[in-house]
């Protein structure tokens, strides 16, 4: 750990604590949970991730989080990308690829739309 | 700015390091490199996660808040891929959290403004950045850079900031008498031997803040020209201890405590000292004593400790809250410090709540505020909603005060002129089933045992003391009890060297002055209207309740109650110990005491 030398420096030091506080903040209102088990990659859940990632950098959303779940047993539907705004119910979405997860993105949580062609409906 | 799905953090703290957290970091980057992971996790440096002795090299991962510990750089190729890329947390080298309930310090209550405790439970005491990202040490920062050791004095005077301790000496004057005072070297003393039993503000804060002391106490160091200071903590509180040696070691290695902080010319260190427990050591020319090494004992005053401290140098002692108050006074400003409170007492001040209210724990209250808000609004009330009957303030050296004194505001001056004084901040409720002279001979106990023996009032006058109120409370009590009672206390009160014999006799005065019955009802009687003292008390058995069902007969330890099956029994009263049992295990309400 370099030394703090001057007022300067504590208030570096005090903007990059402050960053790793953010990274520790769980609670984020919207959260992003992509299915990554071995079918969800392979059926290109790293595409969709990415893809994911990217939106959120470019459009500089805050307070979001990304997570990573392993599989949930519908693998015809993989990838999977469940999106949970606030306290509501997730929506989980099926067949994500990279540029419906870019439409899920703008339309739900951007404007607030459920995309319901691709939601998974269990009957 | 790159949006990272999750962030690693690696502990790098000294142990952490020699056990390899750099390789850590190095695996961790390269694996993440290798599975093309490296735009969506970043891998960051902090001081301290767990406790590196027993989970080094460790790591936290975050938004799930994983703690992986005891990695080798060999494990990070699995861990990577199973976590990042498959999203599975790898169980074997988790640290199990056990969720920490937190039952001396819940969410602020209505009325509760946090000052001292506003990070306490909120950033991690054992990572400095935890508290650097809170404005920590930016008061320390502004007063060495941008102010001078005057201005920082005159901005504590002008907040109003009086000594947290007890006494309610003005902090601001404090400090210009040791800036003042020739001499050099100067010390600043911390005085950490929270002895009052049932008060824990002090701990809280050392446990959950410690670097808001040590930054209170580098602050006073420059005002006052001092390069070393000395935290006299109770080794009672090991934990405290071991918070403050790892915020210690901390803040030297961000160049914050040590030679030349920040850059300038400023040098100031830090030492834990242990007390052995004696509760005299709270008082300051004790403590230097302690610190000294010589027997925990006070002197004489004056001379004052800012004019002849610790090893005959001029010293500034002031408690944990008052330096735990200091950096937020420099960096919010006087005016804010001095718009919360009264006239003469500003700020707030923390209580350790504790006896018959439901709320018991830590608080945190304006000044002036009054002790019906504090019991009825903050504390919830009376527990199991019987009456009040006292609030003792201030610790075993408090006084008792009835009900009449209950919209008494909190401040030094009005807790005085009602007979009893702030203290550190212990608070004792007590509900109508209390006996006041069974609670005035409990505290002559304490002071009775801890009183140091050097001065005969102290010494000798609170054995009498005790002497008389246990025999009163045997039912010996004679004519004349209070009136010797009552002499004793004024020349303890007037005769002893140091504070704790000076305020002794509180508890005896005031229960006297304002239970004065209860008294008379012992001596003159013989009776405990309370129904405490077990040598005025009687069990006895409602003929008309019991049923005969023998459960107190046969948990009576002596063999006390006799019966037959379903028929009422009886009480022995020459038998009886007056333990009580026997009213516990009733269940016809059966048992009274008469």
């Amino acid at each position: 750990m370099s030394k703090v030398k001057s007022l300067a420096d504590l208030k570096r030091v005090r903007e990059e604590a402050l960053k790793k506080q953010e990274a520790k903040n769980t609670a984020s209102r919207i959260q992003i949970v992509i299915g990554m088990g071995t079918v969800g990659i392979v059926a290109g859940a790293r595409e969709t991730l990415k893809a994911i990632l990217d939106f959120i950098a470019k459009e500089d959303l805050q307070d979001i989080a990304v997570r990573q779940t392993s599989n949930i047993g519908m693998d015809s539907w993989e990838p999977i990308v469940q999106v949970i705004v606030d306290d509501e119910p997730g929506i989980s979405y099926g067949k994500v690829t990279a540029e419906v997860a870019r439409k899920i993105m703008k339309e739900h949580v951007i404007d607030g739309n459920i995309v319901k062609e691709y939601v998974i409906e269990i009957q | 700015m790159t949006f990272f799905r999750s962030h690693i953090l690696v502990s790098i703290d000294p142990l952490s390091q020699a056990k390899g957290a750099y390789e850590i970091i190095d695996a961790l980057n390269d694996e993440l490199v290798a599975q093309g992971l490296i735009d969506e996790v970043q891998v960051l440096e902090t001081s301290r996660i767990g406790d590196p002795e027993i989970y080094g090299p460790d790591i936290m991962v975050y938004p799930e808040g994983v703690h992986y510990a005891k990695l080798a750089p060999e494990d990070i190729h699995f861990l990577v891929k199973e976590h990042f890329l498959k999203g599975r947390v790898v169980d074997k080298f988790v640290v199990k959290q056990i969720p920490k309930s937190d039952d001396e310090l819940g969410p602020p209550k209505p009325k509760e403004v946090r000052v001292v405790l506003r990070n306490c439970g909120v950033i991690d005491p054992y990572n400095i950045e935890d508290y650097i990202a809170v404005d920590g040490y930016m008061a320390l920062a502004r007063s060495i850079s941008d102010m001078t050791p005057e201005e920082v004095i005159q901005t504590v005077l002008d907040s109003g900031l009086r000594g947290r301790g007890g006494a309610g000496f003005p902090t601001g004057r404090k400090w210009q008498f040791a800036r003042a005072s020739q001499g050099s070297p100067k010390y600043v003393i911390c005085n950490a031997d929270e002895g009052d039993p049932g008060a824990f503000m002090n701990r809280r804060v050392l446990e959950s803040d410690p670097h808001a002391v040590l930054e209170g106490m580098a602050i006073a160091a420059y005002a006052i020209g001092s390069n070393q200071g000395y935290i006299y903590c109770r080794a009672e509180y090991p934990e405290a201890v071991r918070t403050l040696k790892i915020a210690i070691e901390q803040a030297r290695e961000f160049g914050l405590l040590g030679d030349n902080i920040l850059g300038s010319d400023f040098s100031f260190d830090l030492e834990v000292r242990m007390g052995a427990g004696a509760f005299v050591c709270g008082e300051e020319t004790a403590l230097i004593a302690s610190i000294e090494g010589s027997r925990g004992e006070p002197r004489t005053r004056p001379p004052f400790p800012a004019v002849k401290g610790l090893w005959g140098q001029p010293s500034n002692v002031n408690n944990v809250e008052t330096y735990a108050t200091v950096p937020q006074i420099l960096l919010k400003g006087a005016e804010w410090f001095s718009s919360m409170g009264t006239e003469n007492c500003k700020g707030t001040k923390t209580f350790a709540l504790a006896g018959d209210v439901k709320n018991t724990g830590l608080i945190e209250v304006p000044m002036g505020i009054t002790l019906r808000e504090i019991i009825f609004e903050v504390g919830g009330g009376i527990k199991h909603d019987k009456g009040f009957k006292a609030i003792q303030t201030g610790g075993p050296m408090g006084g008792c005060l009835p009900s009449s004194n209950l919209d008494l505001p909190v401040d030094y001056e009005s807790l005085g002129q009602a007979g009893s004084i702030m203290g550190s901040g212990g608070m004792i409720v007590m509900d109508e089933d209390t006996c006041m002279v069974d609670i005035a001979r409990f505290f002559m106990e304490f002071t009775q045992e801890e009183s140091c023996g050097k001065c005969v009032p102290c010494r000798v006058g609170t054995r009498r003391l005790l002497e008389i109120l246990t025999r009163i409370c045997e039912g010996e009590g004679k004519d004349g009890d209070i009136e010797t009672l009552e002499m004793l206390c004024e020349q303890i009160k007037q005769d002893s060297l140091c504070g704790l014999g000076q305020g002794a006799p509180n508890p005896v005065e005031s229960t006297l002055k304002h239970f004065r019955d209860e008294y008379e009802a012992h001596i003159y009687e013989k009776r405990c209207p309370a129904k405490v003292c077990r040598a005025m008390i009687r069990y006895e058995i409602l003929e008309d309740m019991c049923t005969g069902c023998t459960v107190c007969a046969r948990n009576c330890p002596v063999d006390a109650i006799h019966g037959e099956r379903r028929q009422p029994h009886i009480i022995d009263p020459d038998t009886c110990v007056r333990c009580g049992i026997c009213l516990q295990v009733c269940n016809f309400s059966a048992v009274t005491i008469k």
